[in-house]
Parts: structure tokens; sequence; C-alpha cells
């Protein structure tokens, strides 16, 4: 029952914030991807490299438990999934999370989209068996492998050195870019895009 | 344009909650609840879908090969969708309906197409719509195949420093950043 109050105090800060940030309007996430608005991509850097910091913090200070890390596979499917979500998150301006909130946030192409989210993720249930016949599943880098590594954890690393102090430096370098970005990388405000 | 939050403060707003997911109890996740819907919805046409089973971990099986992965955990999910992971998605709506609410909602232009939309392919809704589908469709067939999407990979992968992490948001930049370029070159 707790796990049930839990998942609603965070579920709702984290649907919350996402609204709060911009990442319910496509607006945002569009123009994050044509490199005219970057507001969106500094919030996310700001948000991993805060995350890192205080998650590796905790892990040396001992607050946070190592059980409660969970780190993916990697895969060649990794990357082929990306370029498949990434050309739909440009076109949509929508990826599955940002488009479950900015649906209950009222945007109509928003619940489209999460219609045809639910259609692809039973389309992948279907030809899972073909997927994993292709090898595209199969681990590559060692698997659910971390960059450095992390004590209380058996994920393999990439680098033999501590992965808190890999962590906690990987945060600090997020926040730094984030900071470092500037707000528009193409064209310039008041001035419209060379037209085709 | 402005978000309600700047970057600074909302970037630092999104850390600490996932960090707190993490400390509490797991990294954040959202598209396996897709599935987990589909399951649903699937098991509620054909009852044959998901069954209990002794002989997994969970104690749940099911006759698609997805669901029944890594011990039949999705099909306990779908048999019980009142759990962690389901409810979390759940209550991300809420919060973003709520937040939306305080702010005024969406105006009227723009909850049938963002304008970026508009100024680009015009504002006939079927468009956007038919565009949004597809995207959906191929978004989470991707997070599917990739295992994660752009919370459990991007965001809670990096913040662990998951190699896997980092593989998948070069492929998402690869593909959005030169897509979104093409499609959208008209700013006003």
């Amino acid at each position: 029952m707790s796990s049930i109050i839990l998942a609603i105090v965070i579920g709702g800060a984290f649907g919350f914030t996402l609204d709060r940030i911009g990442a319910t309007n496509p607006n945002f996430i569009i123009r994050m991807l044509n490199l005219t608005n970057l507001h969106l991509m500094r919030a996310i850097l700001m948000g991993i490299g805060v995350a890192a910091v205080l998650a590796f913090g905790g892990l040396l200070t001992g607050l946070v438990d190592p059980g409660h890390l969970s780190v993916k596979a990697a895969y060649l499917g990794v990357f082929v999934g990306g370029l498949l979500l990434g050309l739909g998150f440009a076109v949509a301006g929508y990826c599955p999370g940002t488009g479950l909130a900015a649906a209950a946030s009222g945007r109509y192409d928003a619940i489209v989209f999460a219609l045809g989210g639910l259609l692809g993720a039973f389309a992948y249930m279907v030809t899972y068996a073909d997927v994993e016949a292709t090898g595209l599943l199969a681990d590559i880098a060692g698997g659910k492998t971390t960059l450095g590594t992390i004590a209380g954890t058996n994920y393999p690393a990439l680098f033999d050195v501590s992965g808190e102090l890999v962590g906690l430096v990987m945060g600090l370098a997020f926040i730094a870019v984030a900071w470092l970005l500037p707000e528009r990388i193409l064209g310039s405000k008041g001035h419209e895009a060379p037209a085709e | 344009m402005r978000a309600p939050l700047s970057w600074k403060a909302g970037g630092l707003l999104l850390g600490i909650v996932f960090f707190a997911a993490v400390l509490l109890v797991k990294p954040i996740g959202v598209s396996t609840q897709f599935v987990i819907l589909d399951g649903i919805l699937w098991d509620a046409f054909d009852s044959s879908i998901v069954t209990e089973s002794a002989e997994t971990k969970s104690g749940y099986t099911s006759s698609n090969p997805y669901l029944a992965k890594s011990g039949g955990s999705y099909a306990k999910s779908v048999e019980n969708p009142l759990n962690y992971s389901f409810v979390f998605v759940l209550a991300l709506m809420a919060g973003a309906a709520l937040s939306a609410r305080l702010r005024g909602g969406v105006e009227k232009a723009e909850r049938s197409m963002p304008e970026v939309w508009r100024v680009n392919f015009g504002d006939e809704p079927w468009k956007r719509y038919l565009a949004t589908f597809l995207a959906g469709f191929i978004v989470l067939y991707g997070a599917r195949l990739a295992g994660g999407c752009t919370s459990g990979h991007m965001m809670s992968g990096m913040m662990q420093t998951a190699v896997s992490g980092f593989i998948f948001a070069a492929g998402v930049f690869a593909a959005g950043i030169p897509t979104a370029l093409i499609l959208f070159r008209k700013e006003k």
C-alpha cells in the first residue's frame, strides 16, 4: 500500500514538473530539436546533472541504497530504438511520458499520439519474438554496464574507476553544459529562419 | 514562448524528482506501461492471454512471448494493474493536468496542434493527428525495442551513468535533430 502512495506522490510530482518546465508543450520539444530554443535541453541536462550529483552523493554517504539502482542492458536495439523514438519525437514533439502528460493537460494531438503509442507498443509485443531472432537484443559492452564501478552493485564497469566519483563528475559536467549552452544555436531572435 | 519555470529552477526540480524516485523506490520509467495497458485490454478480449503459472517467478505467464519474458513480470502487472509503476503513470497524468489547470490551461488554438506545426504545415487538424498517430506508433515501437524511453533510458539511465542511456540518447538526437531541422524550417 505504501508503494501506491509513493507512486502517487512521485508520479504526481513528475507530471507536475514536466508541465512546469514546458515539456508538455511540443513547441519546446520541436524547437529544442531544430536548435532554435534550447530551454528544454538545458532543463533536461540540469535535471540529469542534479539527479546524478544527489544520487552518487547519496551512495557515497550511505543515504541511497545501491539496491535501488536499476541499470538497463546495452544492446544494438537500444540505438535502433533510439533512432525510431527520435524520429517520432521530432515529428510529434512528444515522447511517451510527455505525450501522456500533454494529453492530460488538454492537448488533443497528444491523445492521438498516445493512441498511436498503444498500437506501436502492441506491434512490438506481437513482433518481439522476430526481433529477438535478429540478434538486435543481444548484449553489447557487457550488458548492464556503468561508466565506473559502483559499490554494492554487480554491474560491470566500462572503466576501472570509482563509479561514485565518475557519477559526481559527470553530474557536475552536465550542469556546467546546461549553464554554457546558448538560448539558441540556429537563427536569431526576431528573425525568420531562412525559408526553403 | 515562455515555460512557467526557468531552465534552472525547472531542471533543479526535475533532478530532485528523479533522485527522490531512486532514493525511495526505483528509477523512473514510463513506456513499459503502454505495454501493460495493451495487455490489460488484450486480456479483457481474450482471457487466455495472461494466466497464472506455478512455474514462473512472478506466478503469471502469457501466451505472448513479450508479456511472458523476465519470469512473467509484465504478465503479473497486467493481472494486477494497481502496482507502483502503473499507478505512477496515472499520477503523472493527474499531476500534469493539475499543473496545466493552475496555469489556466492550454490555449484553444494550441489544443489541436502546436504553433510550430501550424506555421510549417497549415492548420488542418487531420494532418497533425495523422502525423502524431504515426509518430506515437514509431515512438513506442522504438521505446520498447530500446527497452526504455526518454524517462527510463535517457534521464534515469544517464543519471546512473548507464552506458545504455548514452547509447539511447545518441540514437534519439542523431535522428531527432536532422528530422526537426528538415521538417520545421519556418519559425513564424
